[in-house]
């Protein structure tokens, strides 16, 4: 590679990693944020068998898994101000990113809610806790635990999913990455150095997750 | 009486289950369920306990009167303040410390505040001999250690009564006898004790009542010295034999209790 192309993107370089951590990073963090307390929720009412609110539950997951996020995206953006609902480009991004990846986390969560075994809540309710503090001290911990690694999964596809925002003119890393190409015309080794930006983020979400995981596992150990 | 327990009745679905369970506890028994399996001996405990809401059937604790089909929240929560519930596989909360495991029923059920719960769970851990095992988490114990965490987390909340729903069936062997041992310590210090349980020894020896079940009604009931040495009912009789000749092949043998008695919980793990 030419001397040329290096200057470029080492020029590039701080510009785009401050569009990764001023907008890609806090996007990402909203969003996946908003997707875990709707994925909360919409796990617990299905747990807890809800009606209504249930049914509407199964709506909800079925349509946004059914339904690609990029067509959800220009949906809400481009479509919905078409009836006069017109939201700006960041917050619909916030909005359609949480919805969608938390339909998925949703159901993580709630096969973690069945997998604990339900003596411990019958347990719970002999000892007189009432059946919110049953969920909350015990029963939650104990799926969260189990649907770590999927939640992980989650956030780290999340980062990734943030660039489709460029789409609906958010500018954020890879957007970026866009608007320095235009200028200097090197796709090959802009988008390269994109990935690898992307690739670090991940990577260090990846080994946070081990560490945790590795904290979580203290009360998962075998008999001794 | 301090117990009265009146016209049980309770179906899933088309299936009737108890037909009809009558029986008087008074303060200090301790009454040994027995009978065939599907008998409903567990659907009755838990019915006592609103675990399961019977289809009709009244409690008269200490005088006071509960519908078991239509009690209220208050109503179930009065209950469920005088009894504690050991299960089969214990139920330990997963995530929790042995200790947390004790406190959190006391904090967060019984509103009472941390250091007093703590004090309070240590001591009822220590009475089961696991007072040295504190931090430990459920998964790192035996099921025998378990299942006397979960004795302690009844014991705690100081219940009138206690009912056990084979609390020994679960575990291997060789640990059966540090829970009867525990169990026993319990009677002889005078708690009340309803226990379904197949250890004849231990209806013989500890219980002093004993509960025929079959068929969702009771068969036969009367001190367990009479049960075993003149069963009433030919099925009683037939249900006897059956389970000595099990307990004298040698591959079913369990603990006697002779060897249970020497255990001192605290000199356990
Ligand atoms: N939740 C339930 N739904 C449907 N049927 C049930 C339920 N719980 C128990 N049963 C049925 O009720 C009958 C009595 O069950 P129960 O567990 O009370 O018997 P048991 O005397 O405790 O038997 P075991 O000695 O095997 O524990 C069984 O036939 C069982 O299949
Ligand atoms: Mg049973």
């Amino acid at each position: 590679m030419s001397e040329k192309i290096w200057s470029i993107l080492i020029e590039a370089l701080p510009k785009m990693l401050e569009y990764g951590l001023k907008v890609t990073i806090p996007l990402t963090l909203l969003s996946f944020s908003f997707a875990l307390i709707l994925s909360v929720l919409v796990a617990l009412i299905q747990y807890a068998n809800v009606p209504v609110l249930k049914q509407l539950c199964r709506v909800y997951i079925w349509v946004v898994r059914g339904t690609p996020l990029l067509v959800q995206l220009f949906l809400v953006f481009y479509g919905l101000p078409k009836i006069g609902i017109l939201l700006p480009a960041y917050p619909t991004a916030v909005l359609v990113f949480g919805f969608n990846e938390g339909a998925y986390m949703a159901e993580s969560l709630r096969g973690a809610l069945e997998a604990v075994p339900k003596g411990q809540l019958e347990a719970g309710l002999c000892v007189r806790m009432s059946y919110i503090k049953i969920m909350w001290h015990i029963v939650l911990p104990q799926a969260f635990r189990t649907a770590f690694p999927a939640l992980s999964n989650s956030l780290i596809s999340m980062v990734k999913g943030t660039s489709l925002a460029a789409t609906i003119t958010v500018t954020e890393m890879f957007r970026q990455a866009q608007v320095i190409n235009a200028r200097v015309y090197q796709p090959l080794a802009l988008y390269t150095e994109c990935a690898l930006i992307y690739l670090a983020f991940c990577s260090v979400l990846t080994v946070l997750q081990h560490l945790i995981e590795k904290r979580l596992n203290r009360y998962g150990g075998v008999k001794s | 009486m301090m117990l009265e327990i009146n016209g049980i009745r309770k179906a899933f679905g088309k299936k009737e289950i108890l037909k009809g369970i009558d029986l008087q506890v008074e303060k200090g028994d301790v009454v040994a369920i027995l009978g065939p399996s599907g008998s409903g001996k567990t659907t009755f405990l838990r019915c006592l306990n609103f675990l399961e809401i019977a289809d009709s059937g009244t409690l008269i604790f200490d005088g006071e009167h509960f519908d078991l089909h239509a009690a209220k929240r208050r109503d179930v929560a009065r209950v469920r303040q005088k009894t504690a519930f050991v299960f089969q596989n214990y139920n330990l909360f997963l995530n929790k410390t042995v200790l947390q495991n004790v406190t959190l029923g006391l904090t967060s059920g019984g509103k009472m505040k941390k250091a007093e719960a703590r004090e309070i769970a240590v001591r009822a851990l220590e009475r089961v001999g696991m007072g040295d095992r504190l931090d430990s988490y459920p998964n790192q114990l035996s099921g025998g250690q378990q299942q006397r965490v979960a004795i302690a987390r009844g014991l705690a909340s100081d219940p009138e009564i206690i009912y056990f729903d084979e609390p020994t069936s679960a575990l291997d062997p060789e640990l059966i006898g540090e829970v009867l041992g525990v169990m026993r310590q319990l009677a002889q210090e005078g708690m009340t004790m309803l226990v379904v349980t197949h250890e004849m020894d231990f209806a013989r020896t500890v219980s002093n009542k004993v509960v025929f079940m079959e068929d969702g009604v009771i068969v036969e009931t009367g001190s367990s010295r009479e049960f075993f040495e003149r069963p009433k009912t030919a099925r009683s009789k037939e249900f006897i034999r059956s389970i000595l000749e099990k307990s004298e092949s040698p591959m079913e043998r369990r603990t006697p209790l002779s060897k249970i008695s020497k255990i001192e919980p605290e000199t356990l793990n």
